[in-house]
């Protein structure tokens, strides 16, 4: 008889992680000329690319604010991003998921310092390994931060998932696709939530004890995100530094 | 300037408990100040956070180079480099003119230096002509940088600019919005425009005016 697969064995997951670890995160910033802000993020193997272009003129004008600007957000798979190649286009998921990104970002964007303007915010997942919303909003924020757009704080998101009926950080395809539930949260790293979603089965206790591991995922990736943006400004400063040593 | 009172903050960053010191690029909250801003927080009596890029928004009393991108029946709309189009209505030109005559004194392309003459709640924004140093450019040369660079570039009480324009012996008019018109013969034009991207490149370092004096004398010794 064939054993029973399972996704957790003495504490170890498939990929080899313990149940209370996420995936590790590469984040780049300013990483295309041609748009006021971008950030390419990689969480595990999902790999998403983020653009901010912004405040601008609106099109179509009737789209337009008089007393803030408007916040545009589109999340779009790259047709190889996934194993059987994807249609392109827009579809019933990323129109979804374009609306919670954009409204897990915008509570702290200071929307009417621009009234009658629009931020354009573009996601570009690369390669997909679930749990891609939440690579898209972290890599955003970023993206916004340095488009210089005034905010109130960093958004950071983060998923919990249930397997083996236990509770894991930050689950990747193949526990996300068999396993039992997934919620993704986003917050601020004051602890407010702006986003909170779930799929699948989870008790009440469950669903606390996924929303505290999701919120200590978010609190990690917030420190990246925040250690990105101010390392690239002291490589800046030592580069002019070299250049004066080097004269 | 002292290093000690200058960091870089990313927005949302806790800059100090007390509530008065909040200033530019800060927002209070529960008696603390925050920063707005991905940037380089000042610490002075008061806390300002400087942009490191953003896009340039109108302020009645600016002095900008816009650019002429359309003509209606009695006003130029003007490119400001900014999300808002600056509005120039046919009355805030130095001399009377006729509205079918717009067309001979600014058309589509023009450059001019103008002054925000004044911006509503919905930023409607108004420019003018109206002064002696303002009015259409026809020669020098225009250029571009990030609008949060302009301070920089004029430097504490205008040293830096009025340095400039000694050591290159150019006429430069420095626009809030990040265009900048230099006027003067070929060569020290060319190396005025080179000067500023410079500036532009390294506005976020100390002792960045002396360094800049350092560069024009060799530049120049080097020529002569």
């Amino acid at each position: 008889m064939e054993d029973k697969i399972t996704f957790i064995k003495d504490g170890i997951r498939l990929d080899g992680r313990r149940v209370d670890e996420a995936r590790p995160i590469k984040v780049e910033v300013g990483v295309l000329a041609r748009a006021d802000g971008s950030c390419y993020l990689e969480m595990g193997n999902n790999k998403v690319i983020a653009a901010v272009y912004g405040p601008r003129e609106v099109h179509p004008r009737h789209l337009q604010e008089v007393s803030r600007a408007i916040v545009r957000y589109r999340y779009n798979m790259a047709s190889f991003s996934v194993e059987e190649r994807r249609r392109p286009g827009p579809d019933r998921r990323s129109y979804e998921l374009s609306k919670v990104s954009r409204e897990a970002l915008s509570p702290v964007i200071l929307t009417s310092y621009f009234p009658r303007s629009v931020i354009d915010i573009f996601v570009e997942v690369l390669q997909a390994d679930a749990g891609t919303r939440t690579a898209g909003i972290n890599a955003a924020s970023v993206a916004l931060a340095d488009a210089g757009i005034p905010m109130k704080s960093l958004i950071s998101s983060c998923a919990a998932g249930k397997v083996d009926d236990q509770i894991v950080l930050d689950p990747m395809k193949e526990e996300d696709n068999f396993g039992q539930a997934d919620m993704p949260i986003a917050m601020t790293p004051g602890g407010e939530i702006t986003l909170l979603q779930m799929d699948g089965h989870m008790t009440v206790e469950e669903s606390h004890r996924a929303m505290e591991l999701a919120m200590k995922g978010c609190r990690d990736i917030y420190n990246m995100q925040r250690k990105v943006l101010i390392d690239r400004y002291s490589q800046m400063e030592n580069a002019t530094r070299q250049e004066e040593a080097v004269i | 300037m002292d290093r000690m009172d200058r960091k870089v903050a990313i927005p949302g960053d806790l800059l100090s408990e007390d509530k008065g010191r909040s200033g530019e690029g800060t927002y209070v909250k529960d008696d603390k100040v925050y920063s707005l801003l991905y940037g380089i927080a000042n610490y002075r009596d008061k806390i300002n956070v400087i942009p490191l890029a953003g896009k340039y928004v109108p302020a009645t009393g600016d002095n900008v180079i816009g650019i002429v991108k359309d003509v209606t029946f009695s006003n130029w709309i003007v490119d400001i480099n900014s999300p808002y189009d600056g509005l120039l209505h046919i009355s805030e030109f130095p001399k009377r003119i006729e509205m079918d005559e717009m067309q001979n004194y600014l058309r589509i392309g023009s450059s001019v230096m103008a002054r925000v003459k004044d911006v509503d709640s919905t930023m409607k924004v108004e420019l003018t002509l109206n002064d002696r140093r303002l009015g259409t450019l026809k020669t020098g040369r225009i250029i571009e940088i990030s609008h949060t660079r302009v301070p920089r570039l004029i430097g504490k009480g205008g040293s830096m600019i009025s340095m400039l324009k000694k050591e290159l012996n150019c006429n430069i008019f420095v626009g809030q919005n990040g265009r900048i018109w230099v006027n003067g013969n070929e060569k020290e034009m060319d190396l005025a425009l080179k000067t500023i991207l410079i500036i532009e490149k390294e506005a976020h370092t100390n002792g960045l005016t002396d360094r800049i004096v350092e560069f024009l004398r060799t530049e120049t010794s080097a020529r002569s």
